[in-house]
């Protein structure tokens, strides 16, 4: 039985890695006996695969999780122990039942994220939300936002004005739904700095907070890869979308469904009696 | 919500966080409104190696569960760390409540290895703490050392208001009571260390004076305080089974060195190898009891959920219960997906079987310590071990389908001869054909024998505490004399050799014999920039030759010069139980390469029966 556990990670726990969150989590299941599948041989681990991993310094409110469980066991029961050995800033918000296919874990699946990115500026906290609507906008219509993405080996320029699906001032800063997963991923601070650049904000300034908020799949099935089809666009979903054409709001992003709704509650077994 | 002391530009700019924010499973949150005492209680390394030390949850859980006590934890800052608190003025805290430790009402430091001396002082100095106890005043926190290190305070004498000597589950109430005691009377800080003198075990050192012969060697040492006691006594817990245990220790967020439940199943060590000091300062040998230990691995890992489990004991293969311990950690345990890690065992039929049922054979490697090439060198050190146990033990493994072995040995033993290091790489290569003496269709490929040498210091309270040891040069050249012998035999394809680095040795050795002048030369070397000594990659030996230079102490005096029978040693004021006489004998009977037997075979008199327990009355009740 597959199971994807979402939670949030706030506070202090910002500042724990990816792979320590994964450690965590291990010992967070043996402390609140849930019964797990293991990999066979001397080391047995724990068949858990997380969605994309988040960077040290952001929280989150919409963190995944899928594992493999060797028993039933009810949502709420579930959440409730868990949450119960839990360290302060990581608290479990649903853990419910996910289709069987392969393909339809952990990160295979994450098509976009949501950001909230606050710019905290002392001196005059409205600036910014005065002053960003039209910014954004402008910014959204340039007929490309090309940076340079730097990896290990190599500088390349990338265009990311296609994978930054709805962008709109939002409290003191700004909420981002941006491509996310193993394919097309782009990270919040990118944007930011772009975008920054372009409106010829002085981030020095600024203090920047950065918050996760939900990470979504495609709603409707993939396309299989055609020969004609490059790559980075073989997750594309069939319903006609462009991602990237129009103003603040992408028709992509009407077609993203939260990972968590995609599984269901595991309702207690006295329930099915 | 916890707030940090810590802005996130800081933390997200430095290696691993997690080191400074706390907030672990299992730590222990108070409201200093409601405790009386704040203890700080530190391990001088880093996060990952301070959080993987047994001793220091032991104590960590023993004062917490005072309702009026909190105990809070403290790490070296790493090098990185460090700079950023002195470039931006940030006192060091505490993990807990993220508080200068400043503020608190103690500061314990445990001292475990001689190389994390000048890490003190930074633990002080980032504190805001005077270096020197002496310079501390009312409002400063009282600073306690303890550990195996403080069974030597002297080099470090200067920097402490008291040391804790033995084990800590004895007197820290009574410590801790007489605190709240003299803070209630009003009395100021010389009158509790006066109080603090008067309790067994704890040593001020502010309170005694040496005094030298014109040669440098201690002519007196003696109290210049009426209260305190002219001889400090070692602190020992009789009764292991009735001690405090930390069942939910915390848990650390990032991987420590230890990243798993250790289970302490005895203290002390029957067998008297003379090298060791751990041998002779934690006797006599106590055992728990097995069945509280099943249910103590049961709790631990239900609290803690960590995947593995070890046994902590000088021995395990001489503890009484270890087949039943195992075969039930085994039965109860590795069908949950726990590894269970098995320390160094004499190896025989049951720990072969034992470790077949927990390890992969063929990726795992045994471990064998003869300490020694020659069997001369062996008895000279008392290790009980024939070349004949080693080679069976090894056949027995290759039989059983291991291939990888590793042989730890010392070098600069007292007595030591150029065969006797050639030995070493003999010894290794015999291993490694007996090995090709098993069927080929048995056979693994190539067998791997790697040997290590570390070079030997000499301890206190050790026999060999009269020893001499050698020149940095020397060790090097004997290191070499093994390397040649290693690459002169016909096998070199699945024989390795390994060496340790000798400048450590040396000035290990100054600071493990040193006397209370070694201070200057410690707090000297700090200021010329040492920290984290025993890293490779922060150690740095000129520096250090320097503060001996600037401070005009000698090393050799420390390492190199013979020391007579009769010569009064800095840390004879402290009685451990076995006594000096015992300690000579034993170093006389090591000249002569006579075996003393183990504890258990036949009493030898060492003097730890005064503490009327343990191994010395198994059998008499």
């Amino acid at each position: 039985m597959k199971v994807r556990i979402k939670f949030r990670k706030y506070g202090a726990l910002r500042f724990i890695g990816h792979l320590d969150v994964m450690r965590c989590f291990q010992k967070v299941m043996r402390r609140a006996q849930i019964p797990i599948a293991f990999t066979s041989g001397y080391s047995p681990h724990m068949i858990m695969s997380f969605a994309s991993p988040l960077g040290i310094g952001l929280t989150s409110d919409g963190e995944y999780f899928d594992i493999e469980l060797a028993e039933s066991i009810s949502s709420k029961e579930a959440v409730c122990r868990m949450n119960a050995v839990s360290p302060e800033g990581m608290e479990v918000v649903s853990f419910r039942q996910i289709a069987e296919e392969k393909k339809m874990t952990g990160m295979a699946i994450v098509a976009a994220a949501d950001y909230l990115v606050g710019m905290h500026r002392k001196e005059d906290p409205k600036y910014f939300r005065n002053s960003f609507h039209d910014s954004i906008a402008a910014f959204l219509g340039q007929p490309g936002i090309p940076v340079i993405k730097q990896t290990k080996r190599s500088e390349q320029e990338v265009d990311i004005r296609p994978l930054i699906y709805q962008m709109e001032p939002k409290e003191e800063g700004v909420y981002l739904k941006l491509a996310a997963g193993s394919v097309r991923n782009l990270k919040p601070e990118l944007v930011i700095s772009a975008f920054c650049e372009f409106a010829g904000i002085d981030s020095e300034g600024i203090r920047f907070t950065w918050h996760r908020l939900e990470m979504y799949a495609w709603k409707t099935p993939f396309i299989k890869p055609s020969p004609d089809c490059p790559a980075p666009e073989d997750r594309m979903p069939c319903s006609n979308v462009e991602p990237g054409s129009g103003g603040e709001k992408d028709g992509a992003a009407e077609n993203l469904i939260t990972l968590e709704d995609l599984g269901e509650d595991i309702e207690s077994r006295e329930n099915h009696d | 919500m916890r707030k940090l002391a810590l802005p996130d530009e800081i933390l997200l700019n430095i290696e691993k966080p997690a080191r400074y924010i706390g907030g672990e499973v299992n730590s222990v949150t108070k409201d200093p409104d409601e405790v009386d005492i704040r203890f700080a209680m530190c391990f001088p390394d880093l996060y990952e190696i301070g959080m993987s030390h047994l001793g220091l949850q032991i104590l960590y859980d023993m004062f917490n569960r005072r309702k009026d006590v909190w105990c809070e934890r403290v790490y070296s800052p790493w090098v990185d760390m460090d700079k950023v608190m002195r470039e931006k003025r940030i006192p060091l805290f505490a993990l807990e409540s993220q508080e200068p430790v400043r503020k608190f009402d103690f500061l314990g430091i445990t001292l475990q290895y001689e190389m994390c001396y000048t890490n003190v002082l930074q633990i002080l100095e980032l504190s805001r703490i005077p270096l020197h106890s002496s310079d501390r005043g009312e409002a400063d926190p009282i600073v306690i050392g303890g550990g195996p290190c403080a069974y030597n305070p002297e080099p470090l004498a200067e920097f402490f208001d008291l040391f804790y000597i033995g084990e800590g589950e004895t007197v820290y109430d009574a410590l801790l009571d007489a605190y709240k005691q003299c803070r209630h009377d009003k009395k100021s800080r010389l009158e509790f260390l006066e109080c603090a003198a008067e309790i067994e075990g704890i040593y001020v050192p502010g309170f005694y004076e040496p005094e030298y012969h014109e040669d440098g060697t201690l002519s007196s040492f003696c109290p210049i305080n009426p209260h305190a006691p002219a001889k400090v006594k070692k602190q020992v817990v009789m009764d292991l089974n009735r001690t405090v245990y930390p069942l939910s220790p915390v848990v650390p967020y990032i991987k420590a060195a230890q990243d798993r439940v250790v289970l302490e199943i005895q203290r002390g060590c029957i067998r008297g190898c003379r090298f060791c000091q751990a041998g002779m300062l934690y006797r006599p040998t106590r055992e728990r009891d097995v069945e509280l230990l099943k249910t103590y691995a049961k709790a631990m890992l239900e609290n803690t959920g960590h995947e593995e489990i070890c046994l902590s004991s000088l021995s395990s293969s001489d503890y009484s219960g270890l087949q039943e311990l195992i075969t039930f950690l085994i039965e109860e345990f590795q069908g949950r997906g726990i590894n269970i890690s098995l320390p160094s065992l004499r190896i025989d039929a049951f720990s072969l079987d034992a470790m077949q049922k927990v390890q992969d054979v063929r990726k795992s490697s045994l471990t064998f310590a003869p300490e020694a090439g020659s069997q001369r060198m062996r008895d000279v050190i008392n290790k009980g071990l024939s070349e004949e146990d080693i080679l069976d033990g090894a056949g027995q493994a290759f039989e059983g389908g291991w291939s990888k072995v590793k042989l730890y040995f010392m070098l600069g033993l007292p007595t030591e001869r150029e065969e006797d290091m050639k030995e070493i790489a003999a010894l290794s290569d015999r291993v490694a054909r007996r090995y090709y003496e098993i069927p080929k269709e048995c056979r693994h490929g190539k067998c791997q024998i790697t040997a290590s040498t570390s070079f030997f210091v000499p301890k206190p309270f050790t026999p060999f505490q009269w020893a001499s040891m050698c020149t940095a040069r020397e060790y090097v050249r004997r290191a070499s004399i093994v390397k040649l012998a290693f690459s002169e035999q016909l096998n070199r394809k699945s024989l390795k050799y390994n060496w340790h680095d000798a400048e450590v040795t040396v000035l290990e050795g100054v600071f493990a014999r040193g006397d209370r002048r070694v201070g200057k030369v410690i707090e000297e070397a700090y200021r010329l920039g040492c920290l984290f000594d025993s890293w490779t990659e922060t150690f740095h030996n000129e520096p250090w030759m320097k503060a001996f230079e600037n401070t005009g102490v000698d090393p050799d005096f420390y390492t190199l010069r013979p020391r007579g029978m009769e010569e009064l040693f800095p840390w004879d004021f402290i009685e451990i139980g076995v006594s000096k006489e015992f300690l000579k004998k034993e170093w006389n009977r090591a000249a002569k390469g006579v075996v003393t037997p183990n504890c258990r075979k036949q009493c030898s008199g060492c003097g730890a029966a005064i503490f009327q327990g343990g191994v010395c009355y198994e059998g008499k009740n």
